[in-house]
């Protein structure tokens, strides 16, 4: 079912199925037949551990999606209301209870918050009048979902917000527990390092939570070796520029939700024979994107540019065998080759797929504006001109094109440049505020606190001196056989990523002065294992590091850490776990005052 | 771009820097183009019914899974389909070690259990259950126990904690292990049993608690206490902006209009201040605007608003869009009156550049061709004309080509172009023919006019202005 999470060095189909149980265990305790009234943003999370099937055989026997007045009719014994802890929900909820019929029979009512309980949110209920209406409220811990063999994420949204402009530690705290969660099923990691405020905090929760933890001394053998917490505020960069690889692009253009995307389905209307033309479908093709497809796991890392001769190659191989049939003589080579039509279907079908998507990409990839924004990043974070007006940035404004590219690229320009010249950030924002509404002050202000788009302060330019040590521009980068990192943003090495690199080999005390520019403390932290766990590690046994980007990370970081996992003479396969899978667009977005 | 196109190239070949290009773009186009041509010729071997084989609705919904089955459960009787992985799982669980569960999760359920003797259906409002429930089994948690029993989510009186020392405990406990859901339990209990004044003057040196009150009281918008707490702490700016943030929930202009006249005064940084008076006065233009042109376009007497009716108010609108609308309706008034757009620039200080490109999309959008040229005339103390844009005329041709200017007029400007290249390559791009020609005659470029020849209509006029220059004894071409 979801053999692709197990392909990876650490199985985490055990997490997996671990809160699938506990999903069981909960709809168990609600006895008889069942409704489920879902907050639809939940639904997608879901998705990746329960089909409908699992709540089925637990008696689930219509679902709803959470809206208001009165609930549809169901002949069922439990109401059940799957809900993140938001305020605004509560209402909602509270008006269906309220307006329930009482001529009709009763029904138990129950909810189920995830992550968490928030006693916020029990507290509107009960102000609302309906908090005894519930039997049963309960939380259902989803900290950390499994989205391949080697990620993880809260999907948490607004987690870069709480943390870094509303100091809200509360993400922080289920990033902890996510990882008491993960060590439990996983067994101790010895050696925690991080860097920034917000690691330092969860290394603390951690390390807090075990102390009090008074169960079982945990048994099981390490299988991580290394955790290491970054915030994203060390690298606010990375998430600005453009990613360049395969699924980064899927996901700059269209955005992947839950592992799905949905595409303009022109590209991908049944041709068959005769019917060509008529019955274009209008909805969007929506398709799942994840390691499952052998073809999609070979090249969704790619730089876009290495992405279509795989995809000839492909092509070739998938004729040729189909081309066997003919040769195919006696009976048994013709049962043969039925045998494996089916696996020829699919590698067919899934080829048909991508080749659609990469001509969508292309066609954006090779447009004017996509050259001359990109060239514009790359100047940027190469170090030219990023005190001065841009002249492409204010093109785009005086064109009025969307609000969030004027603000990636503003934004890139300023922490490439350790902040803008005053002169030049006023300038900027007039510009903003005149073509888009002045409204948008709010929005420019947070970004301000986030540290994105600042004035630079006592006139210095840290970033050349970050950049050239970290080595985070390559100039000659090869897209097709990548030697480098650098190769996702065809250039630019994610900031992020090479802090991993560098932890691993050769240790961060040769980068101790750039640490010291970053924001944040850089810290290391031991856990102590029982003598019996205390891994002897075999010759060329590679260490597993779990790296834990609190804040968000990109496909195009993720694609950097497969890369480094996969060198051949790396010596560390790394696992990945974020609050939110992001790109500079869903980011920026979770940053802007709304409603817009 | 300030860079001229021969620059351009220079810089990118002596630059250390290399651009995302598609090294040979032909080659990767008939890369995919193979690639498509193979799957499509694969259909004809292998036909449909694949999506049986994937069982996934068109739109990609897997079958069976959950947002699926909403959809599907919630229309038909009852469940409809089977997923597929039904019963397969169910025997394969025993393997996987048990996830670690807080302690109190049996004592929690057989609480209920207890309490589900009793019958707890009753709707609100009132609560009708055992009031045991409301009240601790034991009176006396510590307050560690206290705090760890609120982190599980069980009922935990808190109103023993009567001493303001009590309560400081309480919530420093509570911030020593970081559960924001905990913090916000206490912090309600204390915004409760304190005054304002003690409770803001505990927080001021409690940094992370304070972070959370602000953030709770932002979250159950009680705006007043939040504007009083920054007041308090002399937080100005964030006072200014929350207060200014109001307006967003204000939907009468009139109102909103007073509203941001109320924010005026408030402590913003020097920059925000001028922002919040500009928007103030922009929507107090605009509204004067509103009524003045909703009476023009209903008497239906001007002849602006009957061609070209409103698609939509001006109120609230950017200052961009307002100053296109005046453009576009108001052009021709005289400066003393609030809609016409010489006052809006002057008002707003819109710097010449933004004005200029303005004017231009909306004089070309009413193809008013004379005031296009207006625009970009300029006569000397001599009384000689001459023509100039202060956003370069490849600007001017390209915002004149999206409005569908004809090629006369294109021409006219595309001439303007100072850089030969920029000016080469619009030409070709727009077909304007003659310029084309005429630049190539110039730069004695017989080679480029003969491969030009070709680009042309047969027995065009064109055709034969190109052999008339080819033929031309006049001209020592340089090659």
């Amino acid at each position: 079912m979801a053999a692709h999470l197990s392909y990876g060095r650490v199985n985490l189909n055990v997490l997996r199925e671990a809160v699938r149980r506990e999903l069981r265990e909960f709809l168990d305790k609600c006895a008889g037949s069942k409704a489920i009234v879902w907050d639809e943003y939940l639904t997608g999370p879901f998705g990746l551990i329960a089909q409908y099937s699992l709540l089925k055989e637990h008696e689930v026997e219509k679902m709803f999606t959470l809206k208001g007045s009165r609930l549809p009719p169901a002949d069922v014994k439990n109401i059940i209301f799957f809900v993140r802890p938001r305020l605004e929900l509560m209402d909602i909820i509270a008006e269906n209870v309220l307006s329930e019929d009482r001529r009709s029979p009763a029904r138990d009512f129950h909810i189920l918050f995830v992550p968490r309980r928030s006693l916020l949110c029990e507290q509107r209920l009960k102000d609302q009048g309906v908090l005894g209406s519930f039997i049963h409220r309960e939380e259902y811990s989803l900290d950390l979902i499994p989205f391949d063999g080697d990620l993880l994420s809260m999907e948490s949204e607004s987690a870069f917000k709480e943390c870094y402009l509303e100091n809200d530690q509360t993400s922080l705290y289920h990033a902890a527990k996510g990882l008491m969660t993960l060590q439990a099923l996983y067994g101790t990691i010895p050696q925690i390092f991080g860097k920034g405020e917000c690691a330092r905090q969860v290394a603390n929760m951690m390390i807090r939570m075990k102390r009090e933890f008074t169960g079982s001394q945990n048994s099981i053998f390490p299988v991580f070796d290394t955790l290491l917490l970054l915030d994203r505020n060390v690298d606010l960069l990375t998430p600005l520029a453009t990613q360049l690889t395969y699924e980064g692009l899927i996901d700059e253009i269209y955005g992947i939700q839950n592992s799905y995307v949905k595409l303009p389905p022109e590209k991908f209307a049944p041709k068959k024979q005769g019917e060509s033309g008529k019955d274009l479908p209008t909805e969007a093709k929506k398709l799942q994107l994840n390691s499952a497809e052998e073809l999609y796991a070979e090249i969704r890392d790619k730089n876009f540019n290495a992405v279509g001769s795989v995809l000839s190659k492909k092509a070739k191989i998938i004729s040729a065998a189909f081309e066997e049939r003919h040769n195919a003589k006696t009976v048994g080579e013709i049962k043969q080759f039925v045998s494996q039509l089916p696996h020829m279907q699919a590698a067919r079908g899934s080829l048909a797929n991508h080749t659609s998507i990469a001509e969508l990409i292309k066609d954006i990839t090779t447009s004017e504006d996509f050259f001359d924004k990109l060239t514009v990043e790359q100047e940027f974070m190469s170090g030219i001109d990023t005190d001065k007006v841009n002249n492409y940035i204010e093109d785009c404004i005086a064109q009025k094109h969307p609000l969030i590219k004027i603000l990636r690229l503003v934004c890139l320009q300023s922490v490439c440049n350790s902040g803008l010249k005053q002169k030049v950030l006023d300038y900027y924002k007039r510009e903003i505020l005149q073509t888009y509404g002045y409204e948008h002050m709010l929005t420019l202000n947070n970004l301000e606190q986030a540290g994105l788009l600042r004035p630079q302060m006592g006139g210095r330019n840290n970033y050349p001196t970050i950049r050239k040590t970290l080595r985070l521009w390559m100039d000659d980068v090869n897209e097709q056989n990548p030697n480098d990192i650098s190769y996702v943003y065809s250039g630019y090495a994610p900031l992020s990523v090479r802090l991993a690199q560098l932890l691993a080999r050769p240790g961060w005390r040769s980068i101790e002065e750039v640490l010291k520019m970053l924001p944040g403390p850089h810290f290391e932290e031991r856990q102590q294992l029982p003598a019996g766990l205390q891994k002897k590690r075999q010759q060329g046994e590679n260490r597993v590091t779990l790296v834990f980007f609190l804040g968000g990370v990109t496909y195009a970081e993720i694609a950097a850490l497969r890369f480094l996992s996969q060198m051949e003479d790396g010596g560390t396969e790394y696992v990945i776990a974020t609050t939110k899978l992001m790109n500079g667009t869903s980011w920026i977005e979770s940053l802007m005052e709304k409603p817009f | 771009m300030s860079r001229t196109k021969v620059d351009e190239e220079e810089y990118w070949h002596s630059s250390k820097f290399k651009a995302f290009t598609f090294d040979d773009d032909d080659d990767e186009l008939c890369q995919l183009k193979e690639s498509k041509r193979a799957v499509n010729s694969l259909r004809d071997i292998v036909d449909d019914d694949d999506d049986d084989l994937e069982r996934v609705s068109w739109s990609g919904e897997p079958v069976g899974s959950i947002s699926w089955s909403i959809k599907e459960t919630a229309s038909s009787g009852g469940p409809a389909l089977e997923g597929r992985e039904q019963l397969k799982t169910r025997n394969s669980l025993s393997s996987y070690p048990p996830l670690p569960k807080p302690a109190s999760t049996y004592s929690l359920s057989s609480f209920f259990k207890a309490l589900s003797d009793v019958p707890p259906k009753n709707y609100a409002p009132e609560l009708r259950r055992p009031k045991g429930e409301y009240k601790d089994y034991s009176s006396d948690w510590s307050l560690s126990d206290t705090v760890r029993r609120l982190q599980k989510g069980k009922v935990c009186s808190l109103e023993r904690f009567r001493s303001l020392q009590d309560k400081l405990q309480l919530l420093e406990e509570a911030v020593t292990i970081h559960d924001g859901n905990v913090i916000t339990a206490v912090l309600i209990f204390l915004k409760r049993t304190l005054s304002k004044e003690i409770l803001f003057r505990e927080l001021e040196v409690r940094q992370i608690a304070l972070r959370h009150l602000i953030h709770f009281l932002k979250e159950i918008g009680d705006q007043k206490m939040l504007l009083d707490l920054f007041r308090y702490l002399d937080r100005t700016e964030e006072l200014a902006l929350s207060q200014y943030q109001e307006h967003l929930n204000i939907q009468d202009p009139e109102k909103r209009k007073e509203f941001l006249k109320s924010c005026i005064g408030l402590p913003f940084s020097v920059e925000d201040a001028a922002h919040v008076q500009d928007h103030y006065t922009l929507l107090e233009r605009q509204i004067i605007i509103e009524v003045n042109d909703r009476h023009l376009e209903s008497s239906g007497q001007t002849e602006i608003f009957r061609k070209h009716p409103r698609k939509a108010s001006i109120l609230n609108m950017p200052l961009v869009t307002t100053l296109f609308y005046s453009c576009f309706y108001h052009y021709t008034e005289p400066e003393g009156t609030f809609s016409s757009p010489i006052n809006l620039k002057k008002t707003f200080k819109i710097p010449d550049k933004q004005y200029v490109l303005t004017a231009l999309a909306a004089r070309a959008k009413l193809r008013a061709w004379q005031d296009v040229d207006a625009l970009f005339t300029t006569k000397n103390w001599l009384g000689y004309t001459k023509k100039r844009a202060p956003i370069g005329f490849h600007r001017v041709v390209e915002i004149l080509h999206k409005n569908n200017a004809p090629v006369q007029v294109l021409q006219e400007y595309i001439r303007l172009v100072e850089d030969v290249d920029t000016k080469l390559n619009l030409a070709t791009k727009f077909k304007c023919h003659d310029v084309v020609i005429e630049t190539y005659r110039d730069l004695k470029d017989r080679q480029q006019l003969i491969a030009y020849r070709c680009k042309v209509d047969k027995a065009s006029v064109e055709e034969e202005k190109i052999d008339g220059i080819l033929s031309s004894t006049q001209i020592r071409w340089k090659n």
